[in-house]
C-alpha cells in the first residue's frame, strides 16, 4: 500500500486530489459523488463579490427605488421580506455540504476590493468552513495602479480576512506577478497558510458578427498545467506556505508532475466537468498504480522531488530553456517559413 | 387603556391592517387609489400573517371588480367573513352584487378610497361621486376623515356590520386620506378582540349555506310578495345607527378616541353651521377654531354615518341656535336641484320643523354647495368664504367653491391669501424631485423618522405628475406639536423649507412662490458656490432677496458619485434637510437617518448601507451656505414651455395647465363635453434627455430601424427633392436617398426632436451599422443635449417644414419605406424606453389618417389621453387618429360600436349615392361604389372622388344630397383600432373581446402585452407568465400564461399575430398590414417590455430577443385569408427555441427574485415553463404544417396535435 496522504494548510488529507471551485459543488448529490470517488477535500464554488454587488444593485434599483413618480403606481414589484440573499444561500449550502460530507470543505471567496464581502469570512467559518480560499480576481488594467499597489491589494484583503477568521486561508493567485516568489513570501508574512497557482481569468472574446466583446469561458487544457508546475517547482522549499496547483490538471501524469514539483494538493475541475466525477477515482487509481510501479512509499516521498531545489538541472526551470524550446520548433512539411 | 403604539402610515395601509385582521376571504382587483389596500392584504397573507382568529386570510385576485364582488358575495353566503377594496368605476361594477349582499342582510365591510367617476374625462383623484352612486344599494355608509379615523372606523364598521347585519361601505377620500402619510395610533389585537363579539361571528356562520342544513336564498319573487319582502328589512336599518353608535362608544372606552354618528364641533351657540363629510371637514375644523377665536360663532357637523341616515341624531347634534346651514357635497348630480347630502339634511330639518316639535325657533336656511371634486383643493380661504356667505340673508344655494364659474356663476369668491394661525408652530416643507430620484421615498423616511423619534405630529402628502417619463414629484411635509388637520397643500408664502432636487426645475417652476419669509431654499446643483446665484432665473433671485431666503447648495450628484452611490441622491438630500432645517438636532438626525437606512436595507444590502453611510458623512462637507447678493443679476427667467406659435386654445388652456395654473382656469375655458384638440404634446418641450442621438450621414444605410423603435417618435425620416435644402440651416444634415425605388435627386434626413427626446438610447441600440475603424461608433450615437439644443431645435423646425413624401410612392411593406410615413402619435408621456408605444406609433404611421381608436383604460390611455398634453396628432391635411377611452372593461365593445356605426353610415351613404346616380352622373357614382381602397393609392383616389362628390352635392338642393354631404366621408376607408393592455384583453375585458372576435366585424385589436397591470403598478393578470413574481403573485405565478392567440385562432376567421418588434421588425410590420387588410376581426398580441419586468428599458430589445429565442414569445401569424386559397393559415416566423428558457428568465428581476425567495418553486416553475415553451412551439409547428381546407379549424385539428413530451414518448 502506498501512503497517499498529504498535508495541506494544516489539514490532513487522504490524498492530494481536491476538486476546485466549480459547479460540481452546487448540489449536495454531486459533492457526495466526488467524495465517493475519492476527493480528499472540496473547494466550494465561489462566492463572488461582483455577484453580491450586482444583487444589491438589483434590489436597490428594482425594489427600493421602484417609483417613477406616477400617481397610480408607486411601485411595480412586491417587496419581499423573505429574500434569501446570494450570501445567505451560499452559507446555507455550505452547511448542507458540511453535514453531507466527511471530507473538509474549503469555502471560496472571489472578489477584488476591500469591502463588506470580506466580513463574510466569519460567517463562513461559523457555518463550518474548514478553510477559506481567497481568489482575488483583479485585472490590473488601471495605468495608474503600480505593481506594488496590486500586491498591496492582495495583502490588505488577506489581512482584513485574517482579522475575521481563525481557519486557514489559501490565496489563489494570478500568474501575472512580476516576482511571484517574492510575493509569496510577503503573503506568508501576512499570515497566509497556502497559495493556489493559478486562477484562470475569463478571457474576453470578440464576436465577429456583432463586434461586441463578450466573456468566454474555455475549460482548461493540459497545456496549462506546465506553467503551474514550473512555479510550484520554483516555490517549493522557499516558503512554508502550502502549495496547491489548479488549472490544466487533466491526466494522471499532470498530477504526478505537480507533486514531483512540490504541490501539496492538485485541484481538478475541467476534467471532472468534461468526463464526469468518476474520472477522479480513475486518476486516483492510476496515481496509486504509478507510485506502486515506481516503488514510492508515499506521496510525501514524491512531493518536491523534482522541485528546482532537487531538480537534476535546476536552471531548466528558469529562463534559459525558453530559447531552446523556440529553436526546437520546426514547421510541418510544406509550410513556408 | 394602555399606551398605544404609533406608526407613520397612510390611510390605505390603515384600512388594510384592520381588514386583514378581521376577515378570512379577501377578493381584490387593482384600481387607483385603492390598489395598495389589496397589495398589503396580499403581501401579508403571502407572508403567512394571521388574522384575529389565528388563520391566514385567503386573498384572491379576480378578473374585475364585478368578479371580486361576486366572489365576496359567495364567500359571505358560505359563511366566511369577507371583504374587498375598491374605488370609482370599480365600485360601480360591484353595484349589482351590493344590492344582493345588502338585500340578504349579509355583514361585510367594503373599504373604499373614494374617487371621481369617469364622465367628461377620467380622473383618478378623490371625491364622493363613486360612493354616492352606491348609496341606494342598501349598504350602510361610514366616512372617515383622516388616516387615524380610517383605522378606527374600519374596526367600528366591522363590529357594527357583524352585529347589525347591514353591510357597510367604509369610505375615505382618495389620495387625500388614502395616500396621506400620518402618525397614527395603532389598534392592537386586544382592542379588536374586545370589539368583535364572537356570538355575532357565530350567528353569521350559522346563516351560511351548507348542505348540512340546506336552505335556499335568492329566490325569484312575484308581485304578490316582493314588495313586502323588500320592506321586511326596515327594522334592521332602523336599528343600525344605534348599533354603530354603540360600537363607537365601546371603541372610545378601549382607546380614548370618541366618535359620534354626527359630530358637532365649534361654537355651542353657532348660528352658521357647515355640514359635510370626508377629509375636508378637518380643514373646516381647523378654520372654525381660528374664526371662533377671532370672535365669530360658527360650527361644523361632521357626518360619520351617512347611511342608514339617522335624522334624529343629526338634529340632536345641531345647536338650537343654528340659523344657516351650508351643506357641502363632494360630488355632482347633474340635473338635480341639489346634491345628496344637502337633500338629506334639508329633508331632515324640514321634516323636523314641520313636526312642530323642533328645537329650532325658526326654520334654519339650508343651502347646498359643491367643493373638492377630483381632489380640488379645499382651503381655509374657501371655508371662510362659505361661512361669510352664510351671513347673507339669502345665502347662495347650489353654489360651488374652489373654482371660478364664469358660465352659470355658481361659484363663491374666496381670498386665496387667507390663512389661519394653525401653522404658527408647524414646520412646513416642500420638495421638488424627479419621480425616479427617490425624493418621495426619502421624504416618507423623513416623516417616519420625525414621527417615530419625536412627539411631533407628522403629515406627508405627495403630488405626482401625469407623465411617466421625467415626472416631477412635489412632496408636502408638515410637522408640529399639535394634531395636523390641514387637509390641503402647503400654499403660497407658507413653506419654511423648499428643496429643489433637480436644476431642470429652475427654468420650469416657480418654486419659491410658496416660500415663507426667511425660509430655507436648498438646491441640488452642479454649479460651484460662486456661480450658483447666476444660474437662477431673475424671478427667483428677486424672490430670494424679497423673502430673505436662506440659500444652501450642494452638488448632490458629485457626492453620490464620490461615495459610490452612482446617481442616487435621496439620502444625500435628506441629510441636507435635517442638517439645515433644524427640525431635529443635527447629531440625532444623522443617527436616525443611518438607523433608517439600516432598517431599509438591513442585512440584505450591507454594501448599500455602507455606501449610504459614506454619502451621509460626506454630505455635510459638501453643503454650502450661499450669501445672497443684494440685487438681481440674472438675464433669463422661467419660460413658458409653449411656443408663441401655438394655437389660441393651446396657449390659453393647455399652456396654463402645463404651467401649473390649471386651478385658475374658469369654467368657460373648459370644453363642455370633454372634447380636446389633438397634437398638443408637440407644444410641450420637456427637455428631459441629457443625451440625444446624433445621426452620422457617412455610415447610415437608411434602414429606418431607429425610427421604428423610437418609443417617443422623436427620430423621424423624410425624403425630399434636393432643392428643398436651399433654405436649410447650415447644420441641417442630409444624404442622397439610396435605393432603386427612388429617383435621383432625392435627399433623406434622419432628424431628432432634441427637446422631446427622453434619451432612452434604443435607437442607438438598434442601429446595425458600425464604423469599420471604430466599433463603438454607429450610424447614430448619443451625445450631450445642451450644446445641441439650439441648433437641433432649428433643424427640427426646418425638418417639420419640409413637405411629407407622397405616401403612394413608398413601399410600406418595408421598414425603410414605412418609416418615412409621418407618425401621428408623438412625444407621449410614456416611460423612457416604453415597450408599448412603438406599436402604436407604427399603426399611426400606416393607418393614422383613417384611424378611429377605442382605447382601454390603462397605461396607453394615460400616456395617450391624460391632460395637459396628448400625443395623438394629425397630418398636414388635417387627418389623423380620432381617439376615445370609454372604460376599462368595455373597450372591445366600444370599438365594435364604432365599427358598426361607421359601416352603417357607409352603407347609408352608398344607398344615397346610388339613389342620386342621375344628378351626380353614373361614372362618379360607380367609381366611388366600386373603389378599391386596399392600398394608399386607392385610398387617395377615393378621397379625391369623394371631394368631387361633395363639391357636386353642395349644389344639389334636396334632402338626400344634403344628408349624403354629411355622410360622404364615410365612403372613404376607416380603420377601427381597439387598443389596450393585457389586463383589459386577458381579464376584465375578455368577455367583450371574445364577443367582438366572434362578431366577424372588421376591427383591429392591438393587445399591448406587458404581462401585468402596468398602470396600477404591476399586478398579476392572466397574461403573467408562470413563475413570474408580480403583485398578487408574490410567490411566483403558479399557473401558465393564458394563450390568447390560440383562443382567438379557435374562431378561424380571426387574423391573429403574435409579434415582438425587436425580435423581427418586418414580421411586426407585416402583421399590422395584414391585420388591417383582413376583412374581419384581427388581433395583434404585441410583446411589450415594461419596467414592471424588473429590467432597465435600455435593454428593451435584448429582452424581446431573449423572449423570442427562448420560446417565451414565439412569433407567428394566422391569416384566415389563406384558408380560402387552400393554404395553411398558420405561419411561424420564429425558429425553434434556440436558448434555454433559463437564459431569458435570469435577466429579469420578476423571475430571478423567486430564486431568492422560493428557490425550489423557482426551479420547478422553470422546468415546467421550459417544457411548456417546447410544447407550445411544437404545437404551433404542427399547426403550421397541417394541410388545410376551408372546413378545417384550429379546434378541429387540435385533436391531431401532440405535445413535445408526448412525441418524445412516442419516439420511445
Amino acid at each position: 500500500m502506498v501512503d497517499l496522504t498529504t498535508e495541506y494548510i494544516g489539514l490532513k488529507l487522504a490524498n492530494p486530489l481536491v476538486p476546485s471551485a466549480s459547479p460540481l459543488s452546487h448540489d449536495t448529490d454531486s459533492a457526495r459523488r466526488l467524495e465517493d470517488a475519492g476527493a480528499s477535500a472540496l473547494v466550494m464554488y465561489s462566492l463572488f463579490e461582483e455577484k453580491i454587488e450586482a444583487e444589491e444593485h438589483q434590489m436597490e434599483r428594482f425594489f427600493y427605488q421602484q417609483s417613477i413618480g406616477h400617481n397610480e403606481s408607486v411601485s411595480f414589484h412586491p417587496m419581499p421580506d423573505n429574500i434569501q440573499t446570494y450570501q445567505e444561500q451560499y452559507l446555507e449550502h455550505l452547511q448542507q455540504l458540511k453535514s453531507a460530507l466527511a471530507i473538509p470543505v474549503i469555502a471560496s471567496l472571489n472578489g477584488t476590493s476591500l469591502s463588506g464581502w470580506v466580513e463574510y469570512g466569519k460567517q463562513l467559518q461559523q457555518a463550518g468552513a474548514d478553510a477559506l480560499e481567497l481568489n482575488i480576481y483583479h485585472v490590473a488594467a488601471n495605468a495608474e495602479e503600480s505593481g506594488d499597489a496590486v500586491e498591496q491589494r492582495y495583502l490588505d484583503i488577506l489581512q482584513e480576512l485574517k482579522g475575521q477568521v481563525s481557519v486557514p486561508i489559501v490565496m489563489k493567485l494570478s500568474s501575472q506577478f512580476s516576482s511571484p516568489i517574492h510575493f509569496a513570501k510577503r503573503l506568508e508574512v501576512a499570515g497566509a497558510d497556502g497559495i493556489a497557482l493559478f486562477n484562470r481569468f475569463y478571457q474576453p472574446d470578440i464576436d465577429l458578427e456583432t463586434l461586441e466583446v463578450v466573456p468566454k469561458l474555455e475549460l482548461s487544457s493540459s497545456a496549462e498545467a506546465l506553467l503551474r508546475i514550473r512555479w510550484t517547482a520554483l516555490l517549493y522549499g522557499r516558503t512554508k506556505l502550502s502549495l496547491a496547483v489548479t488549472g490544466g490538471f487533466h491526466q494522471t501524469p499532470d498530477v504526478l508532475k505537480a507533486l514531483l514539483a512540490g504541490a501539496d494538493v492538485v485541484h481538478l475541475c475541467s476534467v471532472l466537468l468534461k468526463h464526469g466525477v468518476g474520472r477522479l477515482a480513475e486518476i486516483l487509481l492510476e496515481l496509486e498504480q504509478w507510485l506502486l510501479e515506481h516503488e514510492y512509499d508515499s506521496v510525501n516521498q514524491l512531493k518536491g522531488s523534482v522541485s528546482q531545489q532537487h531538480a537534476i538541472d535546476p536552471s531548466a526551470y528558469e529562463r534559459a530553456n525558453y530559447v531552446q524550446v523556440l529553436d526546437s520548433y520546426s514547421s510541418p512539411a510544406g509550410v513556408l517559413r | 387603556m394602555k399606551n398605544q403604539q404609533t406608526l407613520t402610515i397612510d390611510g390605505n395601509q390603515a384600512a388594510a391592517t384592520v381588514a386583514h385582521k378581521l376577515n378570512e376571504v379577501i377578493a381584490i382587483y387593482p384600481i387607483t387609489p385603492s390598489s395598495t389596500m389589496g397589495e398589503w392584504a396580499d403581501e401579508w397573507s403571502s407572508r403567512g400573517q394571521v388574522n384575529l382568529w389565528g388563520t391566514v386570510p385567503q386573498v384572491i385576485e379576480m378578473q374585475s371588480e364585478a368578479g371580486a364582488a361576486g366572489a365576496i358575495h359567495g364567500a359571505l353566503q358560505a359563511g366566511s367573513m369577507a371583504t374587498t377594496f375598491t374605488a370609482s368605476q370599480g365600485l360601480l361594477l360591484m353595484l349589482p352584487n351590493m344590492y344582493k349582499i345588502a338585500g340578504e342582510l349579509t355583514p361585510t365591510v367594503f373599504h373604499i378610497a373614494a374617487r371621481s367617476l369617469a364622465c367628461q374625462g377620467l380622473s383618478i383623484f378623490g371625491d364622493h361621486s363613486d360612493v354616492m352612486s352606491a348609496r341606494m344599494t342598501g349598504f350602510g355608509m361610514l366616512c372617515s376623515n383622516s388616516p387615524q379615523e380610517v383605522m378606527d372606523f374600519a374596526l367600528i364598521a366591522h363590529a357594527a356590520t357583524l352585529e347589525g347585519r347591514i353591510p357597510l361601505m367604509h369610505f375615505f377620500d382618495g389620495f387625500r386620506t388614502s395616500h396621506e402619510v400620518a402618525k397614527i395610533a395603532m389598534l392592537d389585537d386586544d382592542v379588536m378582540l374586545a370589539m368583535i363579539n364572537e356570538e355575532w361571528v357565530a350567528a353569521h356562520r350559522n346563516r351560511a349555506l351548507t348542505p348540512d342544513r340546506p336552505m335556499l336564498r335568492g329566490t325569484a319573487q312575484n308581485p304578490d310578495v316582493y314588495f313586502q319582502a323588500r320592506e321586511s328589512v326596515n327594522a334592521y336599518y332602523q336599528a343600525m345607527p344605534g348599533i354603530v353608535q354603540r360600537a363607537m362608544d365601546g371603541f372610545a372606552k378601549l382607546t380614548g378616541r370618541s366618535y359620534r354618528l354626527f359630530e358637532y364641533v365649534g361654537s355651542p351657540e353657532a348660528e352658521r353651521v357647515i355640514v359635510m363629510m370626508g377629509s375636508g371637514a378637518e380643514a373646516v375644523e381647523e378654520t372654525l377654531d381660528y374664526l371662533n377665536r377671532q370672535g365669530e360663532s360658527v360650527g361644523l357637523l361632521k357626518v360619520r354615518l351617512y347611511r342608514p341616515f339617522d335624522a334624529a341624531s343629526l338634529l340632536a347634534a345641531l345647536p338650537a341656535t343654528c340659523r344657516k346651514i351650508g351643506v357641502l357635497d363632494r360630488t355632482k348630480e347633474p340635473g338635480a336641484d341639489g346634491e345628496p347630502l344637502y337633500k338629506d339634511v334639508l329633508g331632515a330639518v324640514a321634516q323636523d320643523f314641520s313636526s312642530g316639535e323642533s328645537k329650532f325657533s325658526v326654520m334654519p336656511k339650508v343651502v347646498g354647495g359643491r367643493y373638492g371634486l377630483s381632489s380640488k383643493e379645499f382651503t381655509p380661504g374657501m371655508i371662510k368664504a362659505i361661512y361669510d356667505e352664510l351671513k347673507q340673508a339669502q345665502p347662495k344655494n347650489n353654489f360651488t367653491i374652489g373654482i371660478h364659474d364664469d358660465v352659470t356663476h355658481s361659484s363663491l369668491d374666496w381670498d386665496a391669501s387667507y390663512r389661519t394661525d394653525a401653522h404658527a408652530d408647524t414646520f412646513q416643507a416642500m420638495f421638488y424631485g424627479l419621480g425616479s430620484d427617490g425624493t418621495v421615498s426619502a421624504n416618507k423616511n423623513t416623516i417616519k423618522i420625525i414621527g417615530e423619534a419625536t412627539d411631533l405630529h407628522a403629515q406627508g402628502y405627495f403630488v405626482y405628475d401625469s407623465k411617466k417619463s421625467g415626472a416631477i414629484t412635489v412632496s408636502h411635509l408638515r410637522f408640529g406639536p399639535k394634531p395636523i388637520r390641514s387637509t390641503y397643500l402647503i400654499g403660497e408664502n407658507d413653506a419654511d423649507f423648499i428643496g429643489c432636487h433637480q436644476t431642470i426645475f429652475l427654468e420650469r417652476y416657480d418654486m419659491l412662490a410658496n416660500a415663507a419669509e426667511n425660509a430655507v431654499f436648498l438646491l441640488n446643483s452642479p454649479e460651484p458656490v460662486e456661480r450658483v446665484w447666476a444660474s437662477l432665473p431673475a424671478r427667483m433671485q428677486q424672490q430670494m432677496i424679497d423673502k430673505k431666503i436662506r440659500f444652501y447648495v450642494i452638488d448632490g450628484y458629485e457626492v453620490a458619485e464620490k461615495s459610490g452611490m452612482g446617481k442616487r441622491i435621496n439620502t444625500i438630500m435628506q441629510t441636507c434637510f435635517f442638517a439645515i432645517s433644524g427640525v431635529l438636532p443635527q447629531e440625532k438626525a444623522l443617527a436616525d437617518i443611518k438607523h433608517a437606512v439600516e432598517k431599509t436595507y438591513g442585512k440584505k444590502g450591507h454594501h448599500i448601507v455602507e455606501l449610504n453611510f459614506k454619502a451621509i458623512d460626506e454630505t455635510l462637507a459638501s453643503l454650502h451656505s450661499v450669501p445672497l447678493p443684494t440685487a438681481v443679476s440674472s438675464q433669463f427667467d422661467i419660460q413658458s414651455r409653449i411656443s408663441d406659435a401655438a394655437p389660441d386654445f393651446i396657449k390659453r388652456v393647455t399652456g396654463e395647465i402645463i404651467a401649473g395654473r390649471g386651478d385658475a382656469l374658469p369654467v368657460s375655458a373648459m370644453p363642455v363635453d370633454g372634447t380636446f384638440p389633438t397634437g398638443t404634446a408637440a407644444y410641450e418641450k420637456r427637455n428631459l434627455a441629457l443625451e440625444i442621438p446624433v445621426w452620422e450621414t457617412d455610415l447610415c444605410t437608411q434602414c429606418g430601424k431607429c425610427v421604428m423603435v423610437c418609443p417617443h417618435s422623436v427620430i423621424r425620416s423624410k425624403i425630399y427633392p434636393i432643392e428643398v435644402l436651399a433654405n436649410a440651416p447650415a447644420t441641417f444634415k442630409h444624404a442622397p436617398m439610396l435605393g432603386k425605388d427612388f429617383p435621383a435627386g432625392l435627399e433623406i434626413t434622419y432628424q431628432v426632436a432634441p427637446e422631446d427626446c427622453t434619451g432612452c438610447t434604443l435607437c442607438v441600440d438598434m442601429c446595425p451599422i458600425r464604423d469599420k475603424s471604430n466599433a463603438s461608433r454607429k450610424a447614430i450615437n448619443m451625445q450631450p443635449q445642451p450644446p445641441l439644443r439650439e441648433t437641433e431645435r432649428d433643424n427640427w423646425d426646418f425638418f417639420l417644414s419640409i413637405p411629407e413624401y407622397d405616401r403612394r410612392l413608398l413601399k410600406t411593406n418595408t421598414i425603410k419605406g414605412s418609416m418615412v410615413l409621418q407618425p401621428l402619435f408623438e412625444f407621449s408621456g410614456a416611460c423612457v424606453g416604453c415597450g408599448e408605444t412603438p406599436y402604436i406609433k407604427l399603426a399611426s404611421q400606416l393607418f393614422g389618417d383613417r384611424m378611429v381608436v377605442a382605447n382601454a383604460t390603462g397605461c396607453s390611455s394615460i400616456y395617450g389621453g391624460n391632460l395637459p398634453t396628448t400625443p395623438w396628432t394629425k397630418n398636414p391635411e388635417g387627418r389623423g387618429p380620432a381617439w376615445s377611452n370609454s372604460l376599462f372593461e368595455d373597450n372591445a365593445e366600444f370599438g365594435l360600436g364604432m365599427r358598426i356605426a361607421l359601416d352603417k353610415q357607409n352603407e347609408y351613404a352608398r344607398e344615397l349615392l346610388s339613389a342620386l346616380r342621375e344628378p351626380l352622373g353614373g361614372e362618379l357614382v360607380d367609381a366611388i361604389l366600386n373603389a378599391d381602397q386596399s392600398d394608399e393609392a386607392g385610398i387617395y383616389e377615393q378621397r379625391e372622388r369623394v371631394a368631387a362628390l361633395k363639391r357636386h352635392l353642395q349644389f344639389l338642393n334636396n334632402q338626400s344630397a344634403q344628408t349624403l354631404l354629411q355622410l360622404a366621408d364615410n365612403l372613404c376607408k376607416k380603420s377601427v383600432w381597439i387598443i389596450g393592455g393585457d389586463g383589459w384583453a386577458y381579464d376584465i375585458g375578455f368577455g367583450g373581446l371574445d364577443h367582438v372576435l366572434a362578431s366577424g366585424r372588421n376591427v383591429n385589436i392591438l393587445v399591448l402585452d406587458t404581462e401585468v397591470y402596468s398602470n396600477t403598478g404591476g399586478q398579476t393578470s392572466k397574461a403573467t407568465p408562470l413563475g413570474a413574481v408580480a403583485k398578487f403573485s408574490a410567490g411566483g405565478k403558479a399557473t401558465a400564461k393564458k394563450d390568447l392567440a390560440l383562443l382567438a385562432m379557435d374562431y378561424s376567421n380571426v387574423y391573429v399575430a403574435h409579434v415582438a418588434y425587436a425580435g423581427k421588425d418586418t414580421q411586426t410590420l407585416n402583421a399590422f398590414l395584414e391585420a388591417e387588410a383582413h376583412d374581419g376581426p384581427s388581433i395583434i398580441i404585441a410583446y411589450a417590455p415594461c419596467i414592471a419586468h424588473g429590467v432597465d428599458l435600455s435593454n428593451n430589445h435584448r429582452q424581446q430577443n431573449l423572449a423570442v429565442k427562448s420560446g417565451h414569445w414565439p412569433l407567428f401569424r394566422f391569416d384566415p385569408g389563406k384558408i380560402k386559397q387552400g393554404k395553411n393559415p398558420m405561419h411561424l416566423d420564429s425558429p425553434e427555441p434556440s436558448i434555454p428558457y433559463r437564459d431569458f428568465v435570469k435577466t429579469e428581476t420578476r423571475f430571478s427574485m423567486l430564486w431568492q425567495t422560493h428557490p425550489e418553486d423557482a426551479e420547478r416553475f422553470l422546468e415546467q415553463a421550459q417544457q411548456d415553451v417546447k410544447n407550445r412551439y411544437h404545437y404551433y409547428k404542427q399547426l403550421s404544417e397541417l394541410e388545410w381546407n376551408e372546413s378545417t379549424s384550429v379546434s378541429a385539428v387540435k385533436a391531431q396535435l401532440k405535445s413535445e413530451s408526448a412525441k418524445e414518448t412516442d419516439n420511445g
